[in-house]
């Protein structure tokens, strides 16, 4: 992507109907370190590679527990993601409060994809620059929602979000037809999880470390993949 | 007052009071749930519309998510919390039933916001009237036809008791798939008590006294069934 001359307000469109800063906006989301989440029909799992900034920092937290059934992965910058998760963590227990009764996360997302949608129209604002992915239960099953900061959001069966997701996401996509047949969950013990690590370990990388790995799928509806040619469509338009 | 039975149901009873009209319709369906409500009726309206908003919006989501009774039974303490709060309070107490899931939800608010859930529940005169029969009488198993009756029954304690009743009753049949209302029906009382009959006879200060043969004398003490006197009422008779 290069600079033009719409890109400097959110409130600029582009002549092929396009707004530069929302689009900038989901790069950074790209840059960050991956997420990636996967569900069945009565779980859903979140992982991410969790950088530290140097030898002697701790590791960045990038998954939040937004209620008892909600949880939240993000990628990009991390203020707004923890600024975010405030916000859902304040609407969930607002809704519990009056209803005595968790919030589905399909409202959730709606509601955090409004207050993304904000920030697209309104000059003296700009958009969040942090994609979630956002994995909870209610009534009607097991869900995993992706929602980008261009303000849209979209159900996933897997996802992975963040640098080097491409890998992640084609994984998923061969194995996906087989997740969450009538197979039980267990949570995976460190040992377990570093093995599966090495398993994967290109020479040459650096190995962050994980809380669980998690290899993804997802559908084809993948929102910000693949930098778009200026005369393409805008990765938020699909 | 209501009670809560074995299929999945829950039954409910209205007591009307039509002072200024023929009836007035004390309980109404709320979505798949139906709420009743003693005290104000002008507040009980004013909770009708919070409610129908409530539920419009739930329904606008249209996404396979719903408010159950219980959402609705917490949603309506918070109001009525909230308003005693702020020493405005809507003067009602109000039953919420409803049955999701197959899971059946009975709760009770208060005005002052005292809420909780329970087998049966009743307000105002029927606490202290109906729960001790519906407590000794209620199972888990009661069907529609027995549940109806205990209901009579304990409607009939109170329709003699509260000087302010009439007999005409209303029942709520709550079930998965919705609430239907009854029309509302009377039920059977029996007055002719003998001590009903002229009760003010010889009552200190009453017009009515007891004339035996042709000689006037002091009213015998009442008595069940003691119809051997004639009474002459001296009502509006100044010279006696």
């Amino acid at each position: 992507m290069f600079r033009n001359q719409y890109d400097t307000d959110v409130t600029t469109w582009s002549p092929q109907g396009r707004l530069f800063q929302v689009e900038y906006a989901m790069e950074a989301v790209k840059q960050g370190s991956a997420a990636i989440g996967l569900r069945s029909k009565t779980h859903v799992v979140l992982a991410s590679v969790n950088k530290a900034q140097s030898e002697l920092s701790s590791h960045q937290k990038k998954i939040f527990k937004v209620d008892h059934h909600i949880g939240v992965a993000i990628a990009g910058l991390t203020a707004d993601g923890r600024v975010l998760s405030r916000y859902m963590r304040s609407e969930c227990i607002n809704y519990s409060y009056t209803y005595e009764s968790p919030l589905p996360v399909g409202r959730l997302v709606v509601q955090l994809a409004d207050k993304a949608q904000v920030c697209t129209q309104r000059s003296w604002k700009r958009p969040y620059g942090v994609g979630l992915l956002v994995a909870g239960l209610d009534e009607s099953g097991a869900h995993l929602y992706y929602n980008c900061p261009s303000g849209n959001y979209f159900e996933y069966q897997a996802f992975a979000i963040g640098s080097r997701s491409q890998a992640a996401k084609t994984y998923m996509e061969r194995r996906f037809e087989g997740f969450g047949v009538g197979e039980e969950f267990h949570i995976l013990d460190n040992e377990t999880v570093q093995g599966l690590i090495d398993a994967f370990e290109i020479v040459g990388e650096e190995t962050p470390a994980p809380e669980e790995a998690a290899p993804a799928a997802d559908e084809p509806a993948a929102a910000d993949q693949g930098a778009p040619a200026d005369e393409g469509a805008a990765p938020m338009d699909i | 007052m209501s009670v809560s039975l074995s299929d999945a149901s829950i039954y409910r009873f209205l007591w009307v009071y039509p002072a200024l009209q023929e009836s007035v319709e004390r309980m109404k369906p709320v979505g798949k749930h139906s709420l009743g409500a003693s005290g104000e009726i002008s507040d009980f309206q004013e909770i009708l519309r919070y409610l129908d908003e409530l539920i419009l919006y739930d329904n606008m989501w249209d996404d396979g998510n719903s408010l159950g009774p219980k959402e609705v039974h917490n949603y309506l303490t918070r109001v009525m919390y909230n308003r005693r709060n702020k020493f405005n309070p809507l003067w009602n107490s109000l039953v919420l039933g409803g049955v999701k899931n197959g899971q059946k939800y009975l709760g009770m608010v208060s005005m002052i916001g005292v809420h909780f859930e329970d087998n049966h529940v009743a307000t105002g005169f029927g606490n202290h009237l109906a729960r001790p029969i519906l407590r000794d009488e209620w199972h888990e198993n009661l069907s529609f036809e027995d549940g109806v009756k205990l209901l009579e029954k304990c409607m009939r304690v109170l329709l003699y008791r509260d000087r302010s009743a009439v007999n005409k009753l209303q029942i709520a049949k709550i079930t998965e798939e919705g609430v239907t209302i009854s029309q509302p029906y009377a039920l059977k009382t029996f007055w002719n008590f003998a001590a009903f009959q002229n009760p003010t006879v010889g009552a200190e200060g009453s017009w009515k006294v007891t004339i035996t043969g042709d000689s006037l004398s002091l009213p015998p003490s009442p008595t069940m069934g003691d119809s051997s006197s004639t009474v002459i009422d001296y009502g509006n008779r100044l010279d006696i």
